[in-house]
């Protein structure tokens, strides 16, 4: 084992800062909450040895994953959540796909410039970049300033603290991630596959739908992970653009976690959000192998 | 041939709008004069004087630094070993879990990174402040590291290091006279990238910093949960001016590098 060292050090780093602690969310989502430091029951006691042991598992339980289901406002929350994302992840597939068509149809010499553009708010604080919008979405800011004076409204339009900022704060924030992959996947295209089907008397439309979109294919699925996976999770867009109506599940998490102090229903809901992020990051997974056995 | 259309003309000129007024209208206004944030009361730099008199956002300045600098270099070094076992340690016991471990990171949402570090810290009774900051940032952007350098790894043709092996370097001198040459710009971007996260991590650092160490975004946080502030206007200009900066140069040294590189290989092929 001339790698052993090698291993040993991320490996042991990743167990003890990430396996590690995922496993203690685990157990204290079986636990109880209490009112006592820490804020929950049973704790291990290894000095008790195997009878403490067996008392320990004995104490966990599935009342706070019952708890949730009772709740109204956890299911409420998930459901939310899950409706947020998809509709953010249509929008910004809707707006960014124009956007990486036009890239890849642009002269050679642009281009460089152009995918720098897209990458550089990636680089650029994402909490700035949300911030930005709430001096345009107030009530009394830019965009009802805009609208109020070319006399298009004659109310001020109420957006900041809706859903409607949130959705526009996610597909703002994340619409980088949308237009690389389908960029990518459209660059590759071979253009005399167009001019085939274009020979063969497809229309231009036509062709477009039974080419191009096939062959960028890969290229939407990826980008629609790359938003749909994160914005699920959201905890910055529905805090500060989000009203508090908007219910989303990292706003929840974070609330029951800091303001209420329940450790327990805290983790709980950390676990369930997880089982549910597990099945699109298993196709996302899936969708990227296809890919690169395709690049061979 | 490919048709540049109005249509494609368009859709360019609507989407980087979108992509930049938002920011160009941020930068504006933090030389607005005015209180009120959406009135414009003529120009002036007066918040950035206001900014850099106020002592919390600058202790925070200093904070988030030195956790980004200290992180990304720890994650560089992490991340980089990750890689180099990933791609060329073959097959070892725990590789499945190992290879998890560097890709779940990526996907995990925030709120439950930051709560289970947070817990972690708790049930070994370490106090919250910057050493915690630390660890957790390096974690999850050691896997960023590793993601970007693997990539870089996994293109490159091992027969250069065999060749130094055989001609009888020690492997370690050899990873360092060959290898690492070869993957620097990857290690590299896999650095600054590392070092971005840090600086722009919010809700990780939210659950793992102490009353002892805040880091900026967690004061922008605060602060912009109240509303639009001219301060935090003139403090994002900043930053948002920091970082064009920084990618700009750093694609310009790379162009450069890369045309080195091409005239470097041209020059063999003729020799």
């Amino acid at each position: 084992m001339r790698h052993f060292a090698l291993i040993i050090v991320p490996y042991a780093w990743l167990v003890a800062l990430f396996l590690v602690p995922f496993l203690i969310v685990l157990k204290i989502s079986l636990s109880d909450p209490a009112l006592a430091i820490p804020p929950y029951t049973p704790t291990l006691d290894l000095a008790a040895g195997w009878a403490g042991m067996r008392e320990f598992f004995a104490d966990l339980d599935m009342e706070n994953f019952t708890f949730l289901t009772t709740d109204d406002l956890y299911w409420k929350a998930y459901l939310s959540s899950l409706q947020i994302a998809l509709i953010s992840t249509l929008l910004t597939l809707a707006i960014g796909y124009p956007i990486a068509y036009a890239m890849a149809r642009a002269p050679d010499h642009w281009r460089p410039t152009l995918l720098m553009l897209v990458i550089l708010p990636f680089w650029t604080s994402f909490l700035i970049r949300v911030y930005s919008w709430m001096g345009i979405l107030l009530t009394e800011g830019y965009l009802n300033q805009l609208l109020l004076g070319m006399g298009v409204i004659s109310e001020p339009l109420t957006i900041l603290n809706t859903n409607t900022a949130v959705y526009i704060g996610i597909v703002y924030t994340y619409l980088p991630f949308m237009i690389l992959p389908i960029y990518s996947a459209l660059e590759r295209m071979d253009d005399s596959l167009l001019e085939a089907a274009e020979d063969l008397g497809c229309s231009r439309l036509t062709a477009f739908w039974l080419v191009t979109i096939p062959l960028s294919k890969n290229g939407i699925i990826a980008g629609c992970f790359l938003v749909f996976i994160p914005a699920l999770g959201e905890f910055v867009i529905p805090s500060l653009l989000g009203g508090s109506d908007t219910l989303m599940i990292g706003k929840i998490l974070w609330e029951e976690f800091f303001n209420n102090r329940d450790w327990p229903v805290a983790s709980a809901v950390a676990v369930v959000l997880l089982l549910i992020l597990i099945i699109p990051i298993v196709l996302f997974q899936r969708n990227e192998q296809k890919q690169r056995e395709i690049d061979g | 041939m490919r048709r540049f259309s109005w249509f494609n003309a368009t859709s360019l000129t609507l989407g980087f709008a979108f992509l930049y007024l938002p920011m160009v209208i941020l930068i504006i206004y933090s030389f607005n004069e005015s209180k009120l944030v959406t009135v414009w009361g003529g120009f002036s730099t007066k918040w950035y004087g206001e900014l850099l008199g106020n002592e919390a956002f600058l202790d925070a300045a200093w904070v988030t630094i030195q956790v980004a600098v200290v992180s990304s270099t720890i994650a560089t070094a992490l991340g980089t070993m990750a890689a180099y076992v990933l791609v060329r340690a073959g097959r070892f016991a725990g590789r499945t879990l190992f290879s998890g471990m560097i890709y779940a990171p990526l996907v995990m949402p925030e709120v439950i990174t930051g709560l289970s570090l947070l817990l972690l810290f708790i049930g070994i009774g370490l106090d919250r402040g910057i050493l915690t900051i630390i660890l957790a940032h390096t974690t999850f952007s050691m896997c960023f590291v590793s993601v970007v350098v693997s990539s870089r790894l996994v293109s490159f043709d091992r027969s250069l290091e065999e060749a130094a092996l055989d001609l009888g370097c020690s492997p370690f001198s050899a990873f360092r006279l060959v290898t690492l040459p070869i993957i620097a710009p990857a290690v590299i971007s896999g650095w600054l990238l590392a070092f971005t996260l840090s600086l722009d991590d919010l809700v990780i650092a939210s659950f793992t910093a102490g009353p002892s160490a805040t880091t900026l975004p967690i004061k922008i946080f605060s602060a912009v949960r109240l509303g639009v502030s001219p301060e935090i206007n003139a403090l994002s200009t900043l930053m948002i001016a920091v970082v064009t900066v920084g990618v700009i140069s750093a694609s310009l040294i790379s162009k450069r590098q890369l045309m080195r590189q091409q005239a470097d290989e041209r020059e063999a092929e003729r020799a």
